[in-house]
Protein backbone atom coordinates (compact mmCIF):
# COMPACT_ATOMS: atom_id res chain seq x y z
CA UNK A 1 0.00 0.00 0.00
CA UNK A 2 1.23 3.82 -0.82
CA UNK A 3 1.65 5.93 1.73
CA UNK A 4 0.55 9.65 0.39
CA UNK A 5 1.80 12.53 2.00
CA UNK A 6 0.03 16.21 1.44
CA UNK A 7 2.20 19.31 2.16
CA UNK A 8 -0.13 22.35 0.39
CA UNK A 9 -3.33 23.96 2.19
CA UNK A 10 -6.19 22.51 0.04
CA UNK A 11 -7.82 25.85 0.07
CA UNK A 12 -5.07 27.34 -2.26
CA UNK A 13 -3.94 24.24 -4.35
CA UNK A 14 -4.96 21.23 -5.61
CA UNK A 15 -2.38 18.78 -4.09
CA UNK A 16 -5.38 17.19 -1.75
CA UNK A 17 -7.97 16.95 -4.06
CA UNK A 18 -5.66 14.96 -6.77
CA UNK A 19 -4.43 12.68 -4.13
CA UNK A 20 -7.49 11.76 -3.48
CA UNK A 21 -8.54 11.25 -6.63
CA UNK A 22 -5.71 8.35 -7.05
CA UNK A 23 -5.80 6.74 -3.45
CA UNK A 24 -7.70 3.70 -3.35
CA UNK A 25 -8.92 1.68 -0.67
CA UNK A 26 -6.51 0.86 2.28
CA UNK A 27 -4.01 3.30 1.57
CA UNK A 28 -2.75 6.42 4.10
CA UNK A 29 -3.04 9.87 3.48
CA UNK A 30 -0.55 11.80 6.06
CA UNK A 31 -1.08 15.88 6.20
CA UNK A 32 2.11 17.49 6.93
CA UNK A 33 3.29 21.35 6.90
CA UNK A 34 0.35 23.31 5.44
CA UNK A 35 -1.45 20.06 4.70
CA UNK A 36 -2.92 19.93 7.98
CA UNK A 37 -5.57 22.40 6.42
CA UNK A 38 -7.19 20.02 5.12
CA UNK A 39 -8.05 17.91 8.72
CA UNK A 40 -9.82 21.73 9.72
CA UNK A 41 -13.51 20.71 11.49
CA UNK A 42 -16.27 21.74 9.61
CA UNK A 43 -14.68 22.58 6.46
CA UNK A 44 -15.45 21.19 2.90
CA UNK A 45 -12.01 19.43 2.96
CA UNK A 46 -12.35 17.78 6.38
CA UNK A 47 -16.07 16.12 5.13
CA UNK A 48 -14.11 14.60 2.21
CA UNK A 49 -11.92 13.37 4.39
CA UNK A 50 -14.67 11.56 7.03
CA UNK A 51 -16.48 10.61 3.22
CA UNK A 52 -13.53 8.18 2.59
CA UNK A 53 -14.38 5.54 5.32
CA UNK A 54 -11.90 3.36 3.53
CA UNK A 55 -8.66 5.38 3.75
CA UNK A 56 -6.40 5.93 6.89
CA UNK A 57 -5.74 9.67 7.65
CA UNK A 58 -3.02 11.34 9.41
CA UNK A 59 -1.61 14.34 10.71
CA UNK A 60 2.02 15.39 11.68
CA UNK A 61 1.12 16.87 15.79
CA UNK A 62 4.02 19.36 15.07
CA UNK A 63 2.61 21.02 11.93
CA UNK A 64 -0.86 20.82 13.86
CA UNK A 65 0.05 22.53 16.94
CA UNK A 66 2.31 24.76 14.97
CA UNK A 67 -1.09 26.37 12.94
CA UNK A 68 -2.96 26.72 16.49
CA UNK A 69 -5.20 23.75 15.03
CA UNK A 70 -4.54 21.50 17.83
CA UNK A 71 -8.41 21.39 18.90
CA UNK A 72 -9.69 21.95 15.37
CA UNK A 73 -8.62 18.67 13.53
CA UNK A 74 -11.36 16.60 11.99
CA UNK A 75 -11.63 13.35 14.58
CA UNK A 76 -11.57 10.96 11.60
CA UNK A 77 -7.70 12.12 11.37
CA UNK A 78 -4.58 10.51 13.98
CA UNK A 79 -2.34 12.74 15.70
CA UNK A 80 1.14 11.44 15.18
CA UNK A 81 4.54 12.28 16.18
CA UNK A 82 7.95 12.48 13.97
CA UNK A 83 8.85 8.94 14.54
CA UNK A 84 5.23 7.63 14.04
CA UNK A 85 5.81 9.66 10.84
CA UNK A 86 8.80 7.67 9.94
CA UNK A 87 7.32 3.86 10.94
CA UNK A 88 4.76 4.74 8.35
CA UNK A 89 7.33 5.70 5.78
CA UNK A 90 8.86 1.91 6.41
CA UNK A 91 5.21 -0.05 7.01
CA UNK A 92 4.38 1.64 3.68
CA UNK A 93 5.15 -0.28 0.05
CA UNK A 94 6.19 2.99 -1.24
CA UNK A 95 5.56 7.22 -0.52
CA UNK A 96 3.93 9.41 -3.07
CA UNK A 97 4.38 13.01 -2.30
CA UNK A 98 1.76 15.75 -3.39
CA UNK A 99 3.34 18.63 -3.24
CA UNK B 1 4.07 65.96 1.24
CA UNK B 2 1.14 63.94 2.83
CA UNK B 3 2.09 60.11 3.13
CA UNK B 4 0.92 57.61 0.84
CA UNK B 5 -1.55 55.06 2.43
CA UNK B 6 -0.15 51.57 1.90
CA UNK B 7 -2.46 48.21 1.91
CA UNK B 8 -0.48 45.12 2.40
CA UNK B 9 -2.45 41.80 1.62
CA UNK B 10 -1.50 38.92 3.41
CA UNK B 11 -2.57 35.57 1.01
CA UNK B 12 -0.18 33.20 2.62
CA UNK B 13 -0.73 30.71 5.12
CA UNK B 14 2.30 30.76 7.63
CA UNK B 15 4.86 28.23 8.57
CA UNK B 16 4.89 26.41 4.72
CA UNK B 17 6.63 29.01 3.51
CA UNK B 18 8.99 32.18 4.64
CA UNK B 19 6.30 34.94 2.72
CA UNK B 20 3.89 35.32 5.44
CA UNK B 21 6.60 36.06 7.56
CA UNK B 22 8.49 38.54 5.14
CA UNK B 23 5.29 40.32 4.68
CA UNK B 24 4.76 40.95 8.24
CA UNK B 25 8.62 41.84 8.35
CA UNK B 26 7.80 44.47 5.86
CA UNK B 27 4.64 45.93 7.74
CA UNK B 28 6.75 46.18 11.05
CA UNK B 29 9.64 48.05 8.96
CA UNK B 30 6.90 50.30 7.41
CA UNK B 31 5.59 51.20 11.10
CA UNK B 32 8.73 51.45 12.34
CA UNK B 33 9.12 54.17 9.70
CA UNK B 34 5.66 55.90 10.67
CA UNK B 35 4.59 54.96 7.46
CA UNK B 36 0.71 54.91 7.19
CA UNK B 37 -0.08 51.30 6.76
CA UNK B 38 -3.04 48.84 7.36
CA UNK B 39 -3.50 45.16 6.40
CA UNK B 40 -5.75 42.93 5.08
CA UNK B 41 -5.51 39.10 5.35
CA UNK B 42 -7.24 37.43 2.35
CA UNK B 43 -7.90 33.81 1.32
CA UNK B 44 -5.14 31.21 3.24
CA UNK B 45 -3.69 34.80 4.73
CA UNK B 46 -6.76 34.49 7.35
CA UNK B 47 -4.75 31.52 8.89
CA UNK B 48 -1.66 34.00 9.92
CA UNK B 49 -4.44 35.41 12.55
CA UNK B 50 -5.91 32.11 14.74
CA UNK B 51 -4.71 32.21 18.02
CA UNK B 52 -3.22 28.95 19.88
CA UNK B 53 0.12 28.98 17.91
CA UNK B 54 2.41 26.77 18.80
CA UNK B 55 5.25 26.86 16.60
CA UNK B 56 8.32 25.24 19.35
CA UNK B 57 8.69 21.69 17.88
CA UNK B 58 8.92 22.79 14.25
CA UNK B 59 11.96 25.34 14.81
CA UNK B 60 10.21 28.15 13.71
CA UNK B 61 9.83 31.89 15.12
CA UNK B 62 5.34 31.98 16.28
CA UNK B 63 3.45 34.16 13.95
CA UNK B 64 1.25 34.97 16.43
CA UNK B 65 3.71 36.73 18.83
CA UNK B 66 5.04 38.56 15.18
CA UNK B 67 1.89 39.95 14.69
CA UNK B 68 1.67 41.10 18.12
CA UNK B 69 3.97 43.44 17.77
CA UNK B 70 1.59 45.36 15.04
CA UNK B 71 0.04 47.40 17.84
CA UNK B 72 3.46 48.37 19.24
CA UNK B 73 4.54 49.54 15.62
CA UNK B 74 1.37 51.35 15.11
CA UNK B 75 -0.17 49.21 13.07
CA UNK B 76 -3.71 49.39 13.98
CA UNK B 77 -5.43 48.82 11.32
CA UNK B 78 -6.16 45.28 10.13
CA UNK B 79 -8.94 43.39 7.98
CA UNK B 80 -9.64 39.92 7.53
CA UNK B 81 -12.01 38.66 4.72
CA UNK B 82 -14.92 37.38 6.12
CA UNK B 83 -15.76 34.91 3.60
CA UNK B 84 -12.17 33.37 3.94
CA UNK B 85 -13.43 32.81 7.58
CA UNK B 86 -16.37 30.94 7.05
CA UNK B 87 -14.65 29.03 4.05
CA UNK B 88 -12.52 27.89 6.76
CA UNK B 89 -15.07 27.74 10.19
CA UNK B 90 -12.76 30.16 12.05
CA UNK B 91 -14.60 32.06 14.45
CA UNK B 92 -13.85 35.28 14.89
CA UNK B 93 -13.46 34.14 18.62
CA UNK B 94 -10.57 32.68 17.38
CA UNK B 95 -8.73 35.70 15.70
CA UNK B 96 -5.51 36.75 17.77
CA UNK B 97 -5.29 40.46 16.28
CA UNK B 98 -8.23 43.23 16.25
CA UNK B 99 -8.85 42.41 12.98
CA UNK B 100 -12.07 43.32 11.50
CA UNK B 101 -13.73 41.16 9.59
CA UNK B 102 -15.39 42.54 6.00
CA UNK B 103 -16.38 41.20 2.97
CA UNK B 104 -14.93 40.74 -0.63
CA UNK B 105 -16.53 43.92 -1.71
CA UNK B 106 -15.25 45.78 1.11
CA UNK B 107 -11.92 44.57 0.72
CA UNK B 108 -12.32 45.60 -2.70
CA UNK B 109 -13.56 49.18 -2.00
CA UNK B 110 -10.37 49.08 0.33
CA UNK B 111 -8.12 48.41 -2.12
CA UNK B 112 -9.48 50.75 -4.54
CA UNK B 113 -8.72 53.72 -1.95
CA UNK B 114 -5.01 52.94 -1.03
CA UNK B 115 -2.43 54.47 -2.61
CA UNK B 116 0.01 51.53 -2.89
CA UNK B 117 -0.86 47.95 -2.52
CA UNK B 118 1.75 45.34 -1.92
CA UNK B 119 0.78 41.61 -2.18
CA UNK B 120 2.31 38.58 -1.08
Amino acid sequence: MILHTVNKSPFSDSSFTDCLKFCRAGSSVLLIEDGVYAGKKATHYSELIENHRDITFYALAVDVNARGLKQDISTNITLISDSEFVELTVTHHSVQSWF
Amino acid sequence: MASKRILLICRKAPYGNALARAAADMALAAGAFDQELAIAFIGDGVWQTIDQQDSTDIQQKNHQKLLSAFELYGISESYVEAEALTERQIEPSRLSLAAKPVNQQQLSELFEQADMLLTV
